[in-house]
């Protein structure tokens, strides 16, 4: 007994061992990470962001460095927090806070403590950065805009949220990500790929090489550089032109598809969201309610389209071959469509569609859209009918253009009609309004401008877009692919010549420009606001769409002026004068110019917030 | 014929195991100190050129060993034990303090440790006593004399004091039973330290009243044998008196680095920074090799300096981190192999002197082996032993290198013994 004591005891010690072992080494994983956490050291090394061109070759957006303040909470030591804070201008209420943040979100993992510093704080800091263990600094690269307008088009960047840090894994805390516009459109484009460096440390958290001879360390990769469709001058100048107006512009090159200026008003200078203000800028921008500079009407207003709406009508009612180009209609200063039901019309005497276009009778379309819909004995065929030749011409639906925000707008199917009815009996007469662009009709600004450049095309467009060049890439397939309309060429021609006399002779001759062949179409749409929780009329929104020169177009655009009223007053003088600054460079009537630069909506605008009762449309 | 065929009875296997153990040892301590400027291996300004140095000077050592007459250490084992206890008292004039401990001599660039020559004289002393045929464990006074051959260094070490030294000595006390020493003297120190661990962390009237229990039940089961009830009783007081003192002893007498130890074995809430650093990172170390280990000279610990003094007491976890599992499990085979071989070989001596004397070699071996890789994965206390062979040390290489060729020796020219 006494001689197998020793022996016993040897082998039992060993299988203890043997057994602790293997649940430390082999079970326990914990101590693994603890071990990754404890020897290497991640460093991220940030590509320059892409710069953005304007299809003249313009610098818009370059980058500037920015230095921002990183904290590993685990590794503070010792820290003077009375000195950090008054070298960095913070109070310990900031710094408490976001240290318990940087703990909550990982105690050894990087957390952005201070960011954004400009390059004298940051020198000033980097100098005694050896007493602040656990900080450092890590630069980035932030925008340096070269424009102040167009903040509708790039979009910004800011530091990622914990939402997207969970949602890709690429994207660390403090790391930058484009919101809205191009920059989030083209995010991995622009942002190119972080270079990744593993150090090997020591216990001292001193890096003393680099981990397995950067077997597994990446370069960064730069960010490509995007040429944007815009043409910078014209959306210069269209922002000038809608100061204190609110509204959208879209202009396109038809036969692209390209966006030559996206104009959202009020506008902002884009250098408001950038470096340290960048949230309290933000922050004013959002909660202005009112005027709501972040909200970019070109690509998110739906209003019902009101006369532009017309040249559908008109093509369509064409290519049904329910009426010609001579068919003729007789105005009595309106439309009767049932018992004491009557659609008014400032016109009178026969119209045909020539006239019918350029003195936007709306009597001629409501009989166009009726024979249109009564062709068919099923009115909901008719319907759908109707509806597919408007959706072939982007309507009600998303345009698929490269931009992150959009809206369907609303074109009605029988659907629509069969749930307004659910036991029928419904029929032309009751959605007359459709033929003048009203009833159940929604479109967006760059809507009415793609469907404009259909018509410039005569029966085709591509779908817009704002990226003319990606460096070293192929763009997207689907922008250099026609969509061809449902109505066919020879139809259009008519229709262009009555939308060349709005200029001439029709709702538009104040506005002709010498020797340039416009084609346009004026519009006003009614429009509603909650004022004290009831549904309130206001004065209506001024529209405009038009296409130049009449022969070879090389502009489509749509012009909404919120609360401007008629077509006439302030979205059809803005859009020609667009056009005319785009096809000529120069304006001829300064006079227009510059009543349209210093106009101002700001009192229609007040009055709806005033509180006291007000009166519209005169 | 004498000392005619030394060489060839000797255990070539247990020699095998020893050059594997120091190649192995060196291999791990190159990893461990290796710095990250160029250098050659010689370099003596480097841990590792030294511990080669130390390693090649070990050879002239065993050459030594082995062509000496075997009798010699026998014949001179009390003036061994009597240098060994000198140089021990030495200490107390000449010694160099070392965190606190007074127990080196430092001569020149080089110092050596005399609790590690204390070990081999100790044990000669041992086998000696015990091999004298009038000598019987059974008897009180043979008993007394033999324990305290063990308890003087014990008591010189403990005022150094090195308590991890002392507790080598005190595991001695398995030869003694091996010899014939009543078995409950062993039982008692273990029972002893096992109340006082359990008292740390069981509340005292739980561990008297289990005590009581236990007691009872053991009184009733043993009713056949003859009993005492004043004994039973006595010792019930002495036990609960033990355990009552734990707490105290703990507060008092025990140094703050010695209750640490303690606390960062049975107590997760401790401050990895400071007082639990050492074993946690040892730990880590250990714990990241896996199954195979992340390549010989890749431990990202071991090149990052986590653990300290990596290269002497904790030279195990570079094994852990680099070789895994695998390395592991090679190293304590080797080790368990070695101890067991010995022990084997001892049972099988002709003299008493040479199988008491081999029985002492494969009980320090054991505990060295035991304590130092059971503080690294937290099984036991922090007690600073290094491991044989393995560890860096020229004093430590070349002690274990004498105590275990001089069993060697005797093994080897048992064929001369009649």
């Amino acid at each position: 007994m006494k001689k197998i004591l020793l022996p016993a005891i040897v082998i039992i010690s060993a299988i203890i061992i043997l057994i602790r072992l293997f649940y430390l080494q082999i079970i326990d994983d914990s101590l693994k990470i603890k071990s990754d956490n404890n020897a290497i050291k991640i460093a991220y090394d940030f590509p320059e962001r892409g710069y953005i061109y304007d299809r003249n070759s313009k610098l818009l957006v370059a980058n500037q460095p920015s230095y921002d303040i990183m904290v590993i909470p685990r590794e503070i030591k010792e820290l003077d927090t009375v000195e950090l804070c008054q070298l960095l201008k913070i109070d310990t209420d900031y710094f408490k806070k976001k240290i318990e943040k940087a703990i909550v979100y990982s105690p050894r993992l990087p957390s952005v403590f201070l960011p954004q510093l400009t390059k004298l704080e940051y020198a000033a800091f980097q100098e005694k950065i050896r007493k602040f263990k656990g900080f450092y600094i890590q630069k980035r690269f932030l925008r340096d805009y070269q424009i102040d307008y167009a903040p509708n088009v790039f979009g910004y960047i800011k530091q990622v949220n914990e939402a997207q840090i969970n949602k890709n894994p690429y994207y660390k805390s403090g790391d930058l990500i484009g919101v809205q516009g191009v920059e989030q459109e083209y995010e991995e484009i622009l942002r190119g790929v972080k270079g990744v460096k593993y150090f090997q440390k020591d216990r001292f958290n001193r890096i003393i090489g680099s981990y397995k001879d950067g077997k597994y360390d990446t370069i960064p990769i730069q960010g490509r550089d995007l040429t944007l469709t815009i043409d910078a001058e014209l959306q210069k100048y269209g922002e000038e032109l809608m100061i204190n107006k609110r509204g959208g512009i879209v202009a396109i090159e038809p036969k692209t598809g390209e966006i030559l200026a996206l104009i959202s008003a009020p506008s902002y200078d884009p250098a408001l969201l950038v470096g340290k203000d960048r949230s309290k800028n933000y922050t004013m921008l959002y909660y202005d309610s009112i005027a709501k500079p972040l909200y970019d009407r070109s690509l998110l207003a739906e209003y019902p389209p009101g006369s532009p709406f017309k040249i559908l009508t008109g093509l369509i009612g064409l290519q049904e071959e329910v009426i010609d180009e001579n068919t003729g209609f007789i105005c009595r200063h309106g439309f009767s469509y049932g018992r004491g039901a009557f659609m008014k019309c400032h016109d009178s005497g026969t119209s045909i569609l020539h006239n019918g276009i350029y003195n936007s009778c709306n009597t001629y379309f409501a009989n166009v859209f009726k024979r249109t819909i009564d062709k068919y004995k099923d009115p909901s065929y008719s319907v759908d009918n109707w509806n597919r030749h408007l959706q072939s011409f982007g309507l009600g639906n998303y345009l698929g253009y490269d931009l992150p925000i959009g809206r369907k707008g609303r074109i009605p199917s029988s659907s629509l009609y069969e749930k307004f009815y659910p036991n029928g009996g419904w029929r032309s007469n009751t959605i007359i309004s459709n033929s003048i662009g009203q009833g159940e009709i929604d479109v967006t600004p760059m809507q009415l401008a793609n469907m404009m450049a259909a018509v410039a095309n005569e029966g085709y467009y591509y779908t817009p877009h704002i990226v003319k060049k990606i460096k070293n890439f192929e763009i997207d397939k689907k922008f250099t692919t026609r969509h061809q309309t449902s109505v066919d060429k020879q139809y259009f021609k008519p229709v262009i010549e009555g939308l060349y006399d709005v200029y001439n002779i029709g709702t538009a001759r104040t506005l002709k420009v010498e020797g340039l062949a416009i084609c346009g179409k004026t519009g006003t749409a009614e429009n509603f606001m909650k004022i004290g929780g009831k549904r309130t009329q206001l004065q209506d929104h001024s529209i405009f769409v038009a296409f130049a020169p009449k022969d070879n177009p090389k502009i489509a655009i749509a012009v909404l002026v919120e609360n401007g009223y008629w077509g006439n007053r302030w979205a059809g003088p803005i859009a020609t004068l667009m056009i005319e600054k785009y096809i000529r460079g120069e304006i001829s009537r300064i006079d227009l110019e510059q009543k349209m630069l210093k106009g101002s909506l700001q009192s229609e605008y007040a009055k709806y917030v005033s509180g006291k009762p007000f009166s519209i449309n005169h | 014929m004498k000392n005619q065929s030394v060489i060839a009875n000797i255990d070539w296997i247990t020699i095998l195991i020893y050059i594997t153990l120091v190649i192995m040892g060196w291999m791990n301590i190159y990893s461990a100190s290796l710095p990250l400027e160029e250098t050659y291996i010689l370099d003596t300004s480097q841990i590792y050129g030294r511990q080669l140095l130390f390693i090649l000077l070990a050879i002239p050592i065993i050459l030594i060993i082995l062509n000496i007459n075997a009798k010699i250490f026998e014949k001179f084992s009390v003036i061994f034990y009597i240098i060994g206890i000198l140089l021990l008292l030495g200490l107390f004039v000449f010694g160099t303090s070392v965190k606190g401990q007074t127990n080196w001599y430092k001569i020149g660039g080089f110092g050596f440790q005399p609790s590690e020559i204390v070990k081999i004289s100790c044990s000669l002393l041992l086998a000696k006593y015990l091999s004298d045929a009038q000598i019987n464990l059974k008897v009180r006074k043979f008993q007394y004399i033999a324990i305290g051959i063990i308890m003087v260094p014990v008591g010189l070490i403990l005022l150094q004091p090195d308590a991890g030294s002392a507790m080598i000595f005190l595991a001695l006390i398995f030869v003694l039973n091996r010899d014939g020493l009543p078995s409950w003297y062993l039982w008692t120190g273990v029972t002893a330290i096992a109340v006082f661990l359990l008292a740390l962390f069981v509340k005292p009237v739980f561990l008297v009243s289990f005590i009581l229990v236990f007691m009872i039940i053991h009184f009733i089961l043993n009713s056949k044998i003859s009993r005492n009830p004043i004994i039973y009783v006595l010792l019930f007081i002495l036990i609960t008196g033990f355990t009552l003192s734990v707490d105290y002893v703990y507060e008092n007498v025990l140094e703050p680095h010695q209750k640490d130890r303690i606390d960062v074995l049975f107590n997760d809430n401790v401050d990895m920074k400071n007082e639990g650093y050492n074993l946690n990172q040892s730990m880590i170390t250990i714990g990241s090799g896996g199954l195979y280990g992340k390549g010989y000279l890749e431990g990202t610990q071991t090149k990052g300096n986590f653990v300290p003094e990596q290269h002497t007491d904790y030279i195990f976890t570079t094994v852990g981190e680099e070789w895994g599992f695998v390395g592991s499990f090679v190293v304590i085979a080797l080790f368990v192999t070695l101890i067991l071989r010995i022990i084997k070989l001892a049972e099988n001596q002709k003299t008493k002197f040479s199988r008491v004397y081999g029985y002492c070699v494969a009980t320090i071996l054991f505990t060295h082996f035991f304590v130092n890789i059971t503080m690294l994965i937290k099984l036991f206390p922090t007690i600073g032993v290094p491991l044989p062979f393995f560890s860096y040390g020229g004093s430590s290489l070349w002690s274990f290198t004498v105590l275990l060729f001089v069993f060697i020796k005797l093994d080897a020219n048992k064929v001369n013994e009649w």
